[in-house]
């Protein structure tokens, strides 16, 4: 099914995907008032919890560039050391852009 | 927020600002993330008035900007939500993650926090709880810090688009990644922990080649989880 975007077609599709962004956030908690929380429960969501970012971030740092990968494994190093995260966020973006500007193409 | 008789749930006007104010930093990023969104929606060929639309009721940078991807004069519906569903059921897990600091309020409260829950303002909320501290004001204050200046790069890259033409160049698209990953570093690290995340950035990364698109977040998280069910914490 396609939808005319001129007109109201626009507006239409940015409700509905509002109400489908607005049911994953709603969703998680609205199912978990159903759930007892137990000790089981409880290890599985720390689990999920860093896990969840751990999963988006490793696509990105295998299909990245040279200088994506070199910012991630900077604010690793520099969290591992100092354990201030503005610190090691500032180190790796400046990574990136000095190697994006000096390697152009790695 | 080191005050003695904090409760990690509570949540009050001056938790909140303080998660307003401890999301500021990452939230002028935010701003242009923002900018290079305005810019690329009005390339797609939408109005200014739906792109700022759209960044006010919809709130989730990933799932917009592939949606720009399929927009055109005609727009494959159900193609198009599930895409957004995809992208955005990490939102699921990050509501499961919250319950168990959520549960004690009343529901109308619980579902206007999660109005605004994304990925900054939700780690560094289970960061504060994990440490035992208050993390809903960083949830609530945090979400809508993030809110705002989403909204307002937008409608600035209907105006000044072109002065942040690549922000790649820059190292700019590396601000969520590298700050999530500091998140993650930040956080409880030990041999069961090492495991965990092993087990869920292999199953992303298989979930990545081989499943349908954008399902390697929910399939990774999903994974890590039952490691950590299977191989217990005692506490």
């Amino acid at each position: 099914m396609s939808v005319e975007t001129g007109g109201l077609g626009a507006l239409f599709i940015i409700l509905a995907m509002a109400l489908v962004t607005l049911a994953t956030r709603w969703g998680g908690v609205f199912v978990m008032s159903f759930v007892p929380i137990g000790y089981r429960v409880r290890q599985f969501i720390h689990a999920m919890s860093g896990s969840v970012l751990v999963a988006l971030l490793a696509p990105l740092a295998v299909t990245g560039d040279t200088g994506a990968r070199l910012a991630l494994l900077t604010t690793a190093l520099v969290m591992l050391t100092l354990k201030k995260p503005l610190p090691a966020i500032a180190g790796g973006i400046l990574v990136a852009a000095l190697c994006r500007q000096f390697l152009p193409g790695a | 927020m080191t005050r003695k008789d904090a409760t990690p749930h509570r949540l009050d006007r001056a938790l909140v600002w303080d998660g307003f104010k401890a999301l500021l930093p990452i939230s002028l990023f935010v701003v242009v993330f923002g900018v290079a969104f305005g810019l690329a929606a009005t390339q797609a060929g939408l109005t200014d008035a739906a792109i700022v639309l759209m960044s006010t009721l919809v709130f989730a940078g990933a799932a917009q900007f592939a949606t720009l991807e399929l927009w055109g004069p005609q727009v494959p519906f159900f193609t198009l939500m599930v895409t957004v569903f995809a992208i955005n059921a990490r939102h699921l897990l990050m509501g499961a993650t919250l319950y168990p600091w959520l549960e004690p309020l009343p529901p109308a409260r619980r579902y206007a926090i999660m109005l605004v829950a994304t990925d900054a303002n939700w780690a560094m909320a289970m960061q504060a709880f994990h440490r035992g501290q208050p993390g809903l004001g960083l949830m609530l204050g945090g979400g809508i810090a993030l809110w705002g200046f989403w909204v307002l790069g937008t409608w600035l890259g209907l105006h000044v688009g072109g002065t942040v033409q690549d922000p790649a160049r820059l190292g700019l698209d590396m601000v969520m990644g590298c700050f999530l990953l500091a998140m993650v570093v930040g956080g409880e690290k030990n041999l069961r922990m090492l495991l965990i995340w092993a087990v869920a950035a292999g199953a992303s990364l298989l979930a990545f080649y081989y499943l349908p698109e954008n399902s390697h977040v929910v399939v990774g998280a999903i994974a890590g989880g039952l490691v950590g069910l299977v191989w217990g914490k005692q506490e």
